[in-house]
């Protein structure tokens, strides 16, 4: 109680601009992150691509239009997670500012960091394992709307695995019960939703396997870090606040 | 009759009708912008495909279906 005693309420302004600031620091390590990991193996996909196109003889691939050069997507890459990354922010500072007094701790560190685990589980782990990501030369054009939509039908199902994790949890007063209740609510509602959702298989048996297996494991941990910066972020940023200066009475407390 | 809140949190506001329009708004401007960076294809940005293929190894890394 102690840390929360006294001080004054953050305005959602105040919250939304830390989100904000927090995913974008977020966003660009990630970037980073992809550049260095993800890169390398998005051109040698991208050779796979035009190797085959020109096997096959096959023009007008929006690819060889060259609208975007190949050093400008490059930079492009941070722009895209420096922008999802704030977007996201955007979008964790809203939920904590609306579920926070849900959220049964004192602690406003493990508040932002339960959300954005919970973020972490929901939109990208469960997501991951039912639609791993495909490098470019991998997936068909012709179904991207089916896929599209499947992947954000299971996104949402990970955010209902989520709340109904901890919605089963409640339900129990013994410690074990309410982990067990946890895990139960979490797995049945990642098991029905992989089960009603179609399967995509659309990798060709040509592409080298160790290549997709690298890609994905890029992209897990591009992911992976956008959101666990997001959170440590987020969660320094709100404890930052607590200035000992707009406190007077404090500052012994401080000092000692 | 237990205490529903042992804990007095008060690093948010209290939650007004006001307060929940604003974050609908933000709400949907955050997915907005998530839209343009990972699911445009220039229906929504009328930039054709340039917003697509300049964020293009991002969708790609980020994990949305690109193509």
């Amino acid at each position: 109680m102690p840390l929360t005693e006294g001080k004054p309420a953050l305005g959602y302004g105040a919250l939304l601009i830390r989100g904000l600031l927090a995913g974008l620091i977020a966003g660009l390590l990630a970037g980073c992150f992809a550049y260095v990991a993800g890169e390398p193996k998005v051109d040698a996909a991208i050779a796979i691509e035009e190797a085959n196109a020109h096997a096959d003889g096959a023009a007008a691939d929006h690819h060889d239009e060259e609208l975007v050069g190949r050093d400008a997507q490059k930079g492009g890459l941070f722009l895209a997670t420096g922008l999802y990354g704030a977007a996201m922010g955007g979008l964790l500072a809203t939920a904590y500012t609306l579920l926070r007094r849900r959220l049964r701790t004192p602690s406003d560190t493990r508040a932002a960091l339960s959300l954005a685990g919970a973020a972490l589980l929901g939109v990208v782990l469960v997501p991951y394992v039912k639609y791993p990501p495909n490098p470019p030369a991998v997936g068909n054009p012709a179904t991207i709307d089916q896929r599209t939509i499947s992947y954000l039908a299971i996104l949402v199902i990970g955010l209902v695995a989520v709340w109904a994790s901890v919605v089963a949890a409640r339900t129990q007063r013994a410690e074990w019960r309410q982990a067990i209740a946890a895990v139960t609510g979490f797995l049945v509602v990642v098991a029905v939703g992989y089960l009603l959702l179609p399967t995509v298989d659309e990798v060709p048996d040509t592409f080298p396997a160790d290549l997709l297996w690298n890609f994905r494991l890029a992209s897990l941990g591009t992911q992976v870090l956008l959101w666990t910066a997001l959170g440590l972020a987020f969660a320094a940023l709100l404890t930052a606040r607590r200035t000992p200066a707009t406190q007077p009475g404090r500052e012994t407390v401080a000092a000692g | 009759m237990p205490k529903a809140q042992p804990v007095r949190p008060l690093s948010t506001p209290a939650i007004s009708a006001r307060l929940l329009w604003t974050a609908f708004a933000v709400v949907s401007l955050m997915l907005l912008l998530t839209y343009l960076v990972a699911f445009d294809q220039g229906a929504v940005s009328r930039s054709g495909m340039f917003l697509h293929e300049l964020m293009h190894d991002g969708r790609h890394l980020l994990g949305v279906p690109c193509h």
